[in-house]
């Protein structure tokens, strides 16, 4: 079946690719939702788009280090959303704002054999997630304390979770709004984007 | 007639159904009074004389209904206890969060390093130049140089917010006033010549104007830390009269014809008619503060003052020959002095005035009316507005921390370009005769000439002169 191994995307270009997505998605929003200064993210040329990537040491570390618990998870067929949640400072802890990826995988058995026109195709819907991510900024309300952001993931009760995970609340919020943004879909995995925030008119 | 009769028909069957569906001939022994008359009412309502609100809107079935049916209340509150707890129980599914219930919520023990300590985040990323492309520009449609096409040094200017140290004249000559000595310097040819010195004790010179127009050209007015105004022909190098009138330092000139309006720390405006002997025509009195801004609408109707009050005042021409009190507008919207004013030479009565450090802000205002047009926060003191005389733009001289002049376009006001060079704030702006290009006097002891303004029509239209009168010539 896998007869064109070359131009399919497998299973693992799949999860790379939804991977890579995950970490240029949660760099956007923290710069575009300013919760750490605008000076410490560098601009890289990605996606046909230029992106801001953090370039403060401490925080890249722990991006790669959920990034690649994410992609063994993702390999395994685990991973059933990501949620990026904005928290007010420490101590009140309030959801302000929430950003869900749901990750569906597909069925790979009837999954057409995709070309690399897909990957073109692919890219463009991942642009118009980050485009929307970008002019979110417009209808989203002012962030105007201090914030935190806090990564959820989603699993399968079977997942094997490392000792440096824990069980969460899933930090909803009390009145709150939801926009759907775009989504995109790889022969083998779709990912659909959403942003939930507070309404403070409820 | 077919079709009548099917009409008619049809009409027939109308009314047959009516009557199946009319409530009232078939429930109207068991129904209460009330309703029966409500229902009455309804009907009639078509053939009556009196106005009668629309009552077919209102259900009184259903009414009817909601009220005979309340003695069995015992059994529709079980009911709502039941609605209660599945509500409940939905409400704990939707809080367990999970619309399978095969997920588990997972998130990372050690938490993302915080912020810097200190850092408020107000979104400034959409609304400043650091780090973003996402300032609000303007497209030029021709070439802005970005650095100066000339650099001249100006030791000792003085770094003085009040004070009007450069003037460009019609006879392309620049005044420079330069602690107590004034140098003219010819922009045509480059020679420098030292006008004037004060030489008592440490007065210094505050203010310099070139009288405007071809006909005056070569007369200078100097204001003095004294008190005193002085025209000087410059030609000739010498005096030609002395003007007092003021008790503290004149910080600024502005001519209107041969009436020259000087003014400064004493926060009075004296006219002077220069042809005259008793040249003091008249005054103006209504600042508190000291004036640094002093500019004549090109028509020559309206003079706006600026002063260290916070206000901008503007006085009618026709008030020049008596002692006046009452400026015709006081527009009090700025709030740090304001020195830089400028009329539009596009269109009558627009006045652009620029605030200080804590305002920070152009403003443009309807002269003749008051009415302030438009406001931007420049994000830095505005020291000197200057106009381009061809394009509907504004070009602004900036302070802390860019010392940057920013051009705009009018009216949308949007930025279409920051001149960095200066590393100090700009002082002063005045645009050459030709106006293509704008000279800028820097804290940093600098002059500098940028040609921001685009090239001169006039050249092409000399050109073409020529060319035609070439034409001319060889035709004769």
């Amino acid at each position: 079946m896998a007869d064109g191994a070359t131009s399919t995307i497998s299973l693992r270009g799949s999860v790379d690719l939804v991977q890579e997505f995950f970490e240029y998605a949660i760099n956007s929003i923290l710069y575009q939702r300013g919760i750490y200064p605008p000076e410490e993210f560098r601009r890289v040329a990605k996606y046909g788009l230029s992106m801001m990537v953090a370039s403060d040491d401490g925080l890249q570390t722990y991006l790669k280090k959920i990034l690649a618990q994410l992609k063994t998870w993702l390999e395994e067929g685990d991973v059933q959303r990501l949620v990026v949640v904005v928290v007010t400072g420490v101590e009140t802890n309030e959801t302000l704002e929430r950003w869900t990826f749901a990750v569906n995988a597909c069925d790979t058995e009837n999954a057409a054999p995709s070309t690399a026109g897909d990957i073109k195709a692919i890219t463009k819907q991942i642009q118009a997630i980050i485009r929307q991510i970008t002019a979110s900024v417009t209808f989203l309300p002012l962030l105007d304390e201090a914030c935190a952001f806090d990564l959820l993931v989603y699993t399968r009760k079977t997942a094997a979770v490392p000792g440096a995970w824990e069980d969460s609340d899933p930090k909803y919020i009390a009145d709150s709004q939801e926009v759907k943004l775009r989504s995109f879909t790889t022969s083998v995995h779709s990912v659909e984007a959403a942003v939930a925030y507070k309404d403070h008119d409820a | 007639m077919s079709a009548m009769k099917a009409l008619r028909d049809k009409n027939a069957d109308l009314a047959d159904l009516e009557k199946i569906l009319n409530p009232t001939d078939v429930k109207s022994s068991v129904m209460p009074r009330w309703q029966r008359k409500a229902l009455q009412r309804s009907d009639s309502s078509t053939s009556n004389d009196r106005f009668i609100p629309t009552r077919s809107a209102i259900d009184f079935d259903q009414a009817g209904h909601v009220m005979s049916s309340s003695e069995n209340s015992s059994s529709s509150e079980g009911e709502s206890d039941e609605s209660k707890e599945a509500r409940q129980v939905h409400a704990d599914r939707l809080k367990a969060g999970l619309l399978d219930a095969e997920s588990r919520v997972l998130a990372y023990k050690q938490k993302a390093p915080a912020p810097k300590a200190g850092y408020v985040n107000s979104l400034k990323v959409l609304y400043t130049a650091h780090g973003s492309q996402q300032v609000r520009k303007a497209k030029s449609t021709r070439h802005i140089p970005s650095a100066p096409s000339r650099v001249l040094d100006a030791p000792d200017l003085l770094d003085d917010y009040y004070l009007n140290l450069t003037s460009w004249g019609a006879n392309n000559c620049v005044a420079v006033a330069l602690g107590p000595t004034v140098y003219v310097w010819n922009a045509g040819t480059g020679a420098i010549t030292e006008l004037l010195t004060l030489d008592e004790g440490d007065d210094y010179v505050c203010s310099v104007s070139w009288l405007p127009g071809e006909t005056g050209a070569g007369h200078l007015a100097v204001g003095t830390s004294a008190g005193s105004t002085e025209l000087w022909d410059v030609a000739a190098s010498r005096a030609l009269r002395r003007m007092d009138g003021h008790a503290a330092r004149v910080s600024c000139l502005a001519w209107n014809g041969h009436c020259l309006s000087s003014a400064g720390r004493d926060a009075t405006i004296v006219h002077h008619d220069v042809r005259i002997r008793d040249h003091a025509t008249g005054s103006c009195v209504g600042h508190q503060q000291e004036i640094c801004g002093l500019s004549w609408s090109p028509d020559g109707t309206t003079l706006a003052s600026g002063a260290n009050d916070n206000c901008v005042m503007l006085w009618s021409a026709a008030q020049t020959g008596v002692r006046s009190q009452a400026p015709a507008h006081s527009l009090t919207d700025h709030t740090a002095a304001v020195k830089a004013l400028a009329w539009s030479p596009h269109d009558r009565h627009v006045l652009a005035s620029g605030g200080g450090t804590a305002d920070r802000c152009i403003k443009l205002w309807n002269a003749s009316t008051g009415i302030n047009l438009n406001s931007v926060d420049t994000g830095s003191q505005v020291c000197a507005l200057a106009w381009n005389p061809r394009e509907k733009e504004l070009l602004s001289g900036h302070g802390y921390a860019e010392n940057q002049l920013s051009l705009w376009k009018y009216p949308a006001m949007a930025r279409v370009k920051d001149l960095k060079g200066h590393t100090g704030r700009v002082l002063a702006l005045c645009t050459s005769p030709d106006g293509s290009t704008v000279l800028s006097a820097g804290a940093d002891e600098t002059l500098r000439f940028w040609d921001c303004f685009g090239t001169a029509p006039a050249k092409k239209g000399k050109s073409r002169a020529a060319a035609l009168s070439k034409g001319v010539v060889c035709i004769r």
